[in-house]
């Protein structure tokens, strides 16, 4: 036997504190803000939810990782940022089992049952509000609750009805927990960009496209009002900064980061202006993470030195 | 062999198709049907009964012309059997059953070209005497009615909270519709086979045998055991063991 101090692992052996858990846990304090704005716009009814949503991912993971006598991975809070970002998709009149189920399906069926961390080929948190939508739409479509009743800002923006765009930066409207607030947002992601956990190729390139399919096909033309309402409104922001960039489910490779970011820019156009709903970002990532294996392969890099390689 | 009677036996057909071949779960065969016309219980037993009754008799028939059929436009005169009984059977239950006829729609006509029943033609009827092939398209029918009723059950009950249209959810239930919907499919298929999967570890874990077909091939060439059998990757396996010669023979004839 080769003692252990032989065994030794392949280069680069540089040593760095930046582990999966220091990332998840500054994810996890990036959308503090979005949470703390959901709770403070939404009241107790957002507080409940996020907690039950959270404690079930995290047990969802514990429990599945004992009984198939895995290692417990809980510490690194991926599954607190899914439990956490599940909620924030959430309206905060669903019901309490509506996060349960929803974590259940994320970390179960997307996450542990393709490999867990690392292995889920979509992000599990979106996939699991897809999941809620498509299975209770009344539920997940009802943004009434004690503080706003009727449309969202970007239905209504779809029914040709004006909308104040300061409340949508700010985040005084109907919507999902956590994705109202367009500045509680700005602020996460840009601790986020300071740490280095996220660049901006992914959330620049889905933005700048977006607005420019808007401008093309949204019949308002370069509106100011219009792009601006369409870009604080819905859950643009927060997809484009924190589930876009989910290291698992986004391309590896730099130039296929750009293709990403315009694809999700395009889906995410379309199905907002030509789709029956008035929000499509959700659909538009988890489109994208399906074609995220083939954005790699044709994006591969040259490798240094067979460039020049056109003989025969 | 101690073996060939008991695959012969018409009841070791039965518990083969219905069980150890179970042509949904072990097998993996015609998927079509299975992930499209689940969507209640009632629909998923419609259709596996309706496969039944088209894949009994055209084994039985099959069966009977395998003497007489030129082996090299045996596949033609297979569809044509079977797309026979397929009309017979999607006019009687227009006639009769229009309800169930409304619910499966398009996926009668397409019983003519489900791959358990071709499958079953080809591997079984077409080298074996009338009444083993008779029970074998029995076993495989009640096999495929009852996968496909399972699989309907679960959506119909998490999807809409009923079975068979009985109410069984607490009102509080909300139903889950993605359930009914084609996503659902794969959900339960994939959990069913799963299950399945690990009753048969299980089985194999306390020494029984759970070894998918008791004669000689299993046609499973990947996973033989047997590198140097002369048919590998070339078809022409046995049902039987005790006809081993002859369609070894025959086989070769084919090639």
């Amino acid at each position: 036997m080769v003692s252990d101090l032989m065994r030794v692992s392949s280069n680069p052996h540089v040593r760095s504190k930046v582990t999966t858990g220091s990332i998840m846990l500054a994810v996890v304090v990036a959308l503090l803000p979005a949470a703390g704005f959901g709770i403070f716009n939404f009241g107790l009814d957002a507080l409940i939810l996020i907690v039950v949503t959270v404690a079930a991912t995290v047990f969802t993971e514990y429990a599945y990782e004992k009984l198939m006598g895995k290692k417990v991975t809980i510490g690194d809070y991926s599954a607190v940022v899914t439990g956490l970002l599940l909620a924030l998709n959430l309206p905060s009149s669903a019901p309490w089992w509506i996060g349960a189920v929803g974590g259940v399906f994320a970390i179960l069926v997307v996450k542990m049952l393709f490999g867990g961390l690392g292995q889920n080929f979509m992000n599990p948190a979106l996939a699991a509000r897809c999941f809620l939508l498509i299975s209770f739409t009344s539920i997940m479509t009802n943004f009434d609750c004690d503080t706003y009743t009727g449309a969202t800002p970007l239905a209504a923006l779809k029914s040709g009805e004006s909308v104040n765009v300061l409340d949508m930066v700010i985040g005084r409207t109907a919507g999902t927990i956590g994705e109202t607030s367009m500045i509680a947002i700005v602020i996460g992601a840009g601790f986020l960009i300071l740490l280095g956990v996220i660049d901006l190729r992914i959330p620049g390139s889905y933005i700048i496209s977006f607005v420019i399919f808007i401008c093309l096909f949204g019949g308002h033309g370069v509106d100011a009002a219009y792009i601006s309402a369409h870009l604080a409104g819905g859950g643009l922001m927060l997809g484009a900064f924190f589930m876009a960039t989910d290291y698992v489910t986004r391309p590896i490779t730099k130039v296929g980061q750009y293709v990403f970011g315009i694809l999700l820019g395009i889906l995410t156009g379309i199905f907002r202006i030509f789709g029956p709903s008035a929000e499509g970002v959700s659909y538009a990532i988890i489109i994208g993470n399906l074609l995220v294996p083939l954005i790699e392969k044709a994006t591969l890099p040259v490798a240094f030195g067979t460039k020049g390689g056109k003989r025969a | 062999m101690t073996n060939n009677s008991k695959s012969d036996s018409s009841m070791e057909r039965l518990y083969n198709g219905l069980v150890k071949e179970n042509p949904t779960f072990v097998l993996m065969l015609g998927m079509c049907p299975t992930l499209a016309v689940t969507t209640s219980a009632m629909n998923g037993l419609g259709m596996g009964l309706t496969t039944m009754v088209v894949l009994a008799l055209s084994n039985m028939i099959i069966s009977l012309l395998r003497n007489i059929v030129p082996d090299k436009v045996r596949i033609p005169a297979f569809i044509v059997v079977i797309a026979s009984f397929v009309t017979m059977v999607e006019l009687l239950l227009e006639g009769f059953i229009p309800a169930l006829y409304d619910a499966l729609g398009l996926y009668i006509p397409l019983i003519v070209v489900n791959c358990i029943i071709l499958g079953r033609a080809e591997s079984y009827a077409s080298k074996n005497p009338v009444i083993p092939s008779l029970f074998d398209g029995i076993g495989m029918g009640l096999g495929f009615s009852f996968a496909l009723t399972c699989i309907g059950a679960v959506r119909e009950l998490i999807g809409a909270g009923e079975i068979f249209g009985f109410h069984i959810m607490p009102d509080a239930y909300v139903p889950c519709a993605i359930f009914i919907m084609a996503p659902g499919a794969f959900f339960v298929l994939a959990a069913l086979t799963a299950i399945q999967n690990k009753i048969r570890m299980n089985g194999e874990k306390k020494g029984r045998d759970m070894s998918k077909i008791q004669s000689g091939c299993n046609e499973d060439c990947m996973n033989c055991a047997d590198k140097g059998c002369s048919h590998r990757f070339y078809g022409a396996s046995d049902g039987a063991g005790s006809k081993n010669e002859t369609v070894k023979a025959g086989g070769k004839e084919r090639e």
